[in-house]
């Protein structure tokens, strides 16, 4: 690898500013250094720089043609014009071409307001479609639980099909047809329900249009908070509270706990718990879980199984390997199991007439919600899953002024959750959350540092070996199904020697979920929000009193007045489920 | 409708299947899993049923390690790729500009007035489907059309009369 | 010596001798070749039947001294399927099969011609010899050169004519510097259309360093009307496989890729005998001649989409995705198939390297204008008399091919326009016809070289509609990559359809021109930057067609049907019925001898008429 100071720079003037980056740096990073900004739509930093949708032409001095930006190199002397009449005429007539095939029911589209195509539209002043004629009319794809498809507003940007493809190396998705009938689809134009997806939303994230979106449970949620004969009980995702902020305009990485908490009150939820409590039960089943199965050497290596995505791409893909799987339901569901069994008995109130609400960062869950597997005594665990972007469509409904709110407490008894909890929703935290306890259930001693450090960070696969007592265990942690791929293929060629692997199927883990305020492409280039995030999360634990899982008393007392032993019969009963293998294709 | 073709030859669903396989296999024996022989075993595979069934895909997908939807992609964004069976009689009219200037649209109405379907479609018996083709380089004889690969030149809409009554 | 390099050499000597008889119409030998032309058109045509039936008879009557060769095309397809006798070169027109029995009891038997098979020259003069013909005499053949003279399916025909020679000297006398600079010399330059230089491109491939490099000959012929590259590959493959193999030595590639559309078959299929014959011969392969350079070819088929003949979409095609071209630069010298340093050249192109190589540059680049050095083939199609296959020196003006050549227009009818370029290129006015055809020529008439079709227009030819059908082409060619070329090209077609239908006003035409001349700019790829041509130069050069169109609502020659006013000048009218013979739904009604009337309730305005009346009565 260079280091900087080898780095070749190369100068060139760009709208009359000179200009020395890197050589390799393309015109269009080159311009936002110096705060010059180029349109684009297609672009998508890493994944997707293709030069398919042309907003980003730039004139360059002496040469015939526009120069694709994101994609052209810098060159030394060269003299760049972003935004010459000719070239805003250029684009204005592309924008007006994209908007002539485009369906512009702005005022009640999803993503009114946070739509990279609606703010072209503003800022090239766009008043009037010039070149209107025939439009491509699809059916919209709203058949599966988790994702929406509605290609009357795509604009064939293919960031979509680079995320599925590319980074999460699924290929659900991909560019069908040629010329003007060019569609983003599935094999068959079958719904995506009947595919490999794997709904882990992330081509939601890169959408810069209303073509993808979650499948809305914002009605059904309304409906119940309107019935005074439901008791409609919510619980947020670890995720959801370093992000729900920004949709309401406040910094990347603001954790606005106190405020969710408050909103959802104000929403009229009769009871507002936390989720990361049920993460704290997931540590202690999971880490009960695995002590046992590394001392019997018991189909090692464990992975862990609260990615409903990973979950649902392992039974598809992977079905000999599903003994892998922790048997641990996800954190949410857990927790809903918890809440129609001890606390509707403890509180006496019929588990029928009990609604559970998860608000999670993920569209998946909406998936896992609906598995017959997550049913007690004929109830799902959760009924409803909304993503943080629903949640705060809710809260703007309800036209409360959400930053200005107080900070709230979650409700008792289930409110209490520690720091192991809260990183849940962050690669590696899941790991984190389990090492710490899992330590100090096999040496019975305390921890000195609780912070494992090696498997933090952005790196895709994270490997490392944990001396626990006399014991060495090798961990992996992989997030991004592409890395989840490889990990896989590890496992199956029989190469795995690491006993514990922490998988999430979003890249960066739930912070970056399928369900959480989607960035435009620019931000995504601009500011790291993963770290941003991340760093929240860490910060929450760092602050939390009890940073330990089986600490946690909320814990100890249900154990110990309801659930019996970590990993014990009712346990299993109650917190634990099966996986079966899963068909890629159902067409 | 879709596999109308092979279970023409007399089998059941599952002695289809299964021959179908078999033969897959076969054409998917001669070509190594490397990714570039995609375009060349789906041309195989048209050429052998007339279009591209989806157990083939699907058999294509898992032999390749390629996404059905890429090679749906794949097999949409070719022209001479098809889902669907073609006609006993598949009619091709050249379009090219040799053809189009000698009068191969007048050629092409005709037959889909005659046929009553569209191009890139079949006769509700199966019979006759249409295509246009982009110049199959017999210019020197323009304009043309082809049944089933053979060429007719110098055609007229009264030769194609004629050429059509004989097949009916 | 090389054993490999021994037998070549052995070879050519025996059979040039052998085959003399095919280039010297003098050599005394009682041994005659019938040759029988097996490219495409005459296939159609059936000239296989003619072959078989030739053979079938020989055996029958047990003739000695005469066989019957396939050879490719002669060029003449408008009055194929063709038969020459050698060594007298005796050219029979229009064969069928069943006149080969008069052709052996007649010619070969008896000595005397088949008077009634014998071509007729534009002026009605019978010709006995090919190279009488005024359709040859104009011609220079470097690229086709041995079209119509070899089997292409042996590959000892091809070395008898200094086949592998070139190849030979490269190895073994030049260095790959030295074979780069002789191509640069030749000024030969990019056969596919776009007209770079092909030494620098040579050399532009050999400058970027890289172990793996790939030398790939661009057989994706999409413009229709073109048939140059399928002629070429059908009648003398291995000069294709002689000079990639030389590309590939001076590039430093050991593997090339030929990209041929599967709608070629006989082409596919005589490329694949030719490097099977190459590698048996030791011509492909690990260390060709003894030396240490090893080169082989594989074939890879196409499957129906226009964009791929684009190079880096025929790079993706290859590589087994959908054709999409790549942004560039990145150029494929630099990263290519599979990212690594690629040439790529058209068919035609490499058809001539293995001449320079031979001949030299010098004498290659005494051939042409001053920027475009020797030849082009055109496929000469449309309107025009000699329709074929025509190879004529740089500057040889249009009308010289259209005319001299070509024969001129059919029917008595005017010269409206000469399309080159394809859908990417435009219509060549009268005006121009005194223009000496090179690149920058074409260009500067709003036109391009493009491979190589030459559609010839007459006067009953639409120019609106014309651009329409260009358009619609585009448009279903578009790979739907970038939104210039998906949705401009499509909403150039819904204004042109507008216009052509009669509900198109001043505005549209504006529209139409402003987006003709945006798209260039902004598509990614070749195919959209030229997709208006063919409406930037109708515009350009039959501008009041448009006006006409969209002011009076009215289309003169009747093919745009909805502005369409067919009528019969009384006047001209003989009364001959043409018309109404014709006439698909009997609309025209008319005693022979006396005035025809059309009978508007009927007429389904198709047109039919307007091209068929002998008197140009009708419009």
């Amino acid at each position: 690898m260079k280091i900087m100071s080898e780095e070749k720079m190369i100068n060139l003037k760009i709208d009359n500013k000179d200009v020395s980056v890197p050589e390799g740096t393309t015109i269009l990073e080159a311009a936002r250094k110096v705060n010059i900004d180029i349109p684009t739509l297609c672009f998508l930093k890493e994944i997707n720089e293709v030069g398919d949708c042309r907003m980003c032409i730039t004139e360059v001095e002496g040469r015939r043609g526009f120069a694709t930006s994101c994609i052209q190199k810098v060159e030394e002397g060269m003299v760049v014009h972003t935004n010459s009449p000719a070239v805003i005429e250029a684009r204005r007539t592309i924008l007006d071409l994209i908007l002539s095939n485009h369906h512009r029911d702005c005022l009640t589209c999803v993503r009114n307001g946070n739509c990279e195509l609606q703010s072209l539209a503003q800022k090239l002043n766009m008043t009037d479609i010039r070149y209107d004629g025939v439009k491509n009319e699809y059916e919209i794809d709203e058949l599966s639980p988790s994702i929406v498809r509605d290609f009357n507003k795509c604009i064939l940007c293919r960031r979509c099909v680079a995320t599925c493809k590319k980074v999460q190396k699924i290929g659900a998705i991909d560019t069908t047809q040629r010329g003007f009938s060019s569609c983003i689809s599935t094999v068959g134009n079958n719904s995506l329900n009947d595919v490999n997806c794997t709904f882990c939303g992330q081509c939601i994230e890169n959408c810069p249009t209303g073509a993808l979106h979650e499948k809305e449970s914002i009605e059904e949620v309304w409906k119940k908070l309107k019935d005074p004969d439901t008791y409609v009980v919510v619980q947020t995702a670890p995720a959801v509270r370093v992000a729900l902020g920004e949709e309401f305009g406040m910094p990347i990485g603001t954790n606005v706990t106190g405020k969710m908490v408050n909103a959802l009150k104000c929403l009229g939820f009769d009871k507002v718990f936390d989720t990361n409590t049920g993460a704290d039960f997931t540590i202690m089943e999971e880490g009960t879980e695995f002590v046992k199965r590394f001392k019997e050497n018991d189909n090692l290596p464990m992975i862990t199984s609260c990615s409903p995505g990973w979950v649902k791409y392992i039974e598809m893909n992977y079905p000999e390997n599903l003994k892998h799987l922790s048997s641990c339901k996800s954190p949410h569901e857990m927790f809903g199991a918890l809440i129609k069994t001890y606390y509707a008995e403890k509180e006496n109130i019929d588990p029928d007439k009990i609604y559970v609400v998860s608000v999670m960062p993920c569209i998946a869950k909406k998936f896992e919600r609906q598995r017959e597997e997550m049913k007690e005594n004929g109830l799902y665990d959760v009924d409803a899953v909304l993503t943080t972007r629903e949640l705060a469509r809710m809260i703007k409904s309800a036209n409360i002024e959400f930053t200005e709110l107080e900070d709230e407490a979650f409700d008792d008894p289930m409110g209490e959750a520690t720091g192991a909890g809260a990183i849940f929703g962050v690669t590696g935290g899941v790991m984190e959350a389990a090492l710490r306890s899992v330590s100090e259930i096999l040496t019975g001693k305390e921890l000195e540092k609780i912070d494992f450090e090696e498997v933090r960070g952005q790196t895709g696969i994270k490997r490392a070996t944990i001396k626990i007592g006399d014991n060495e265990i090798k961990v992996v942690v992989a997030h991004g199904l592409g890395n989840a791929q490889t990990i896989m293929e590890e496992i199956k060629q029989g190469k795995a020697d690491y006993q514990f692997v922490e998988i999430m199927a979003c890249p960066g883990g739930c912070i970056m979920g399928g369900g959480q305020p989607i960035k435009s492409s620019k931000t995504r280039m601009t500011v790291d929000v993963r770290k941003k995030r991340a760093d929240a999360m860490y910060t929450i634990d760092e602050k939390s009193k009890i940073r330990k899982s089986h600490e946690n008393p909320v814990l100890q007392k249900i154990y110990q007045d309801y659930l019996g032993e970590p990993g014990g019969h009712k346990a299993h009963e109650i917190l634990h489920t099966h996986y079966t293998e899963r068909e890629k294709y159902r067409i | 409708m879709e596999e109308k073709n092979i279970q023409e030859e007399g089998y059941c669903c599952n002695c289809m299947d299964k021959k179908l396989e078999k033969e897959l296999d076969e054409i998917l024996e001669k070509y190594t899993n490397s990714k570039d022989n995609l375009i060349q075993i789906l041309n195989e595979v048209q050429i052998k049923y007339g279009y591209i069934p989806q157990i083939a895909q699907r058999k294509i997908s898992e032999y390749l390690g390629i996404p059905m939807a890429e090679i749906y992609g794949v097999i949409t964004f070719y022209s001479r790729f098809t889902l669907k069976p073609k006609g006993k009689y598949a009619i091709s009219v050249c379009l090219g500009t040799a053809c189009f200037v000698k009068g191969s649209e007048k050629i092409m109405e005709r037959l889909k007035q005659r046929l009553n379907i569209s191009e890139g479609e079949t006769t509700p018996d199966g019979k006759f489907s249409i295509d246009a083709t982009r110049c199959v380089g017999a210019c020197g004889i323009a304009p043309v059309f082809t049944v089933n690969g053979e060429v007719y030149g110098k055609a007229t809409v009264k030769k194609l009369d004629e050429v059509l009554d004989s097949l009916q | 010596m090389n054993t490999v390099l021994e037998n070549i050499r052995k070879i050519r000597e025996e059979k040039r001798q052998e085959l003399d008889i095919r280039v010297n119409s003098q050599v005394g030998t009682k041994e005659k070749h019938i040759l029988v032309c097996h490219g495409t058109g005459c296939t159609s045509s059936k000239s296989p039947k003619i072959i078989e039936n030739f053979r079938k008879i020989i055996e029958e009557k047990n003739i000695e001294n005469v066989r019957v060769i396939q050879t490719g095309c002669f060029g003449l397809c408008a009055k194929g399927p063709i038969v020459i006798i050698r060594p007298e070169d005796t050219f029979y027109a229009m064969v069928k099969p069943e006149d080969c029995e008069e052709i052996i009891q007649s010619h070969i038997i008896e000595g005397k011609p088949v008077e009634r098979l014998l071509c007729k020259d534009i002026d009605g003069t019978v010709v006995q010899k090919l190279d009488d013909l005024t359709f040859y005499k104009k011609q220079k053949r470097i690229a086709l050169k041995n079209c119509g003279k070899i089997d292409p399916e042996q590959i000892d025909e091809y070395i008898a004519f200094d086949g592998y020679k070139a190849l030979e000297k490269v190895l073994l006398e030049m260095t790959p510097e030295e074979v780069i600079e002789e191509v640069e010399k030749s000024g030969l330059r990019g056969r596919g259309g776009a007209g770079f230089p092909t030494g620098k491109k040579w050399r532009l491939t050999r400058d970027v360093e890289g172990d793996q490099k790939y030398v790939v000959c661009n057989a994706d012929e999409g413009d229709p009307g073109a048939f140059m590259d399928r002629s070429i590959l059908e009648g003398d493959p291995h000069s294709v496989v002689e000079s990639m193999i030389i590309a590939g030595y001076a590039i430093g590639a050991n593997q090339g890729y030929i990209y041929v559309r599967a709608e070629y078959p006989i082409a596919v299929q005589r490329f694949g005998v030719a490097i099977k014959q190459a590698r048996e011969y030791g011509l492909l392969g690990k260390n060709i001649f003894g030396t240490d350079f090893s080169f082989d070819i594989e074939i890879r088929l196409g499957a129906g989409a226009f964009v791929c003949g684009e190079e880096t979409a025929l790079l993706e095609s290859i590589e087994g995705k959908r054709g999409q071209p790549r942004v560039k630069p990145p150029y494929p010298a630099n990263s290519g198939l599979w990212g690594k340093p690629t040439l790529i050249n058209n068919v035609e192109t490499y058809a001539n390297i293995t001449r320079i190589i031979l001949n030299g540059a010098e004498w290659y680049s005494s051939i042409g204008t001053e920027n475009s050095k020797g030849t082009k083939v055109f496929a000469l199609g449309g309107n025009v008399v000699n329709v074929g296959l025509v190879e004529v020196p740089m500057g040889t003006t249009l009308r010289e091919i259209v005319y001299d050549i070509g024969g001129g227009i059919p029917n008595g009818r005017g010269f409206k326009a000469a399309q080159t370029g394809g859908p990417s290129g435009g219509c060549i006015p009268a005006e121009h016809l005194d223009t000496p055809i090179d690149y920058e020529s074409l260009k500067a008439i709003g036109s391009m070289m493009g491979s190589g079709g030459l559609i010839v227009m007459d006067d009953t030819k639409c120019m609106v509609n014309l651009a329409k059908f260009y358009l619609s082409f585009t448009v279903d060619e578009s790979c739907g990559k970038c939104t210039p070329c998906r949705i401009g090209t499509k909403r150039m077609l819904e204004l042109l359809e507008k216009i052509t239908s009669g509900n198109g006003d001043k505005e549209d035409l504006e529209k139409l021109e402003e987006l003709a001349n945006s798209i260039p700019k902004t598509a990614v790829c070749g195919l959209g930057q030229s997709a208006p041509n063919p409406v930037l130069s109708t515009l350009k050069y039959f501008r009041q067609e448009y006006l006409e169109h969209v002011n009076e609502k009215v289309c003169k020659t009747g093919e745009c049907k909805a502005l369409a006013k067919i009528q019969i000048d009384e006047e001209k009218c003989r009364g001959c019925g043409m018309c109404k013979r014709n006439c698909p739904v009997e609309a025209i009604s008319g005693e022979p001898g006396k005035k025809h009337h059309i009978d508007e309730a009927k007429c389904i305005k198709c047109a039919t008429c307007i091209s068929v009346c002998p008197f140009h009565a009708i419009g």
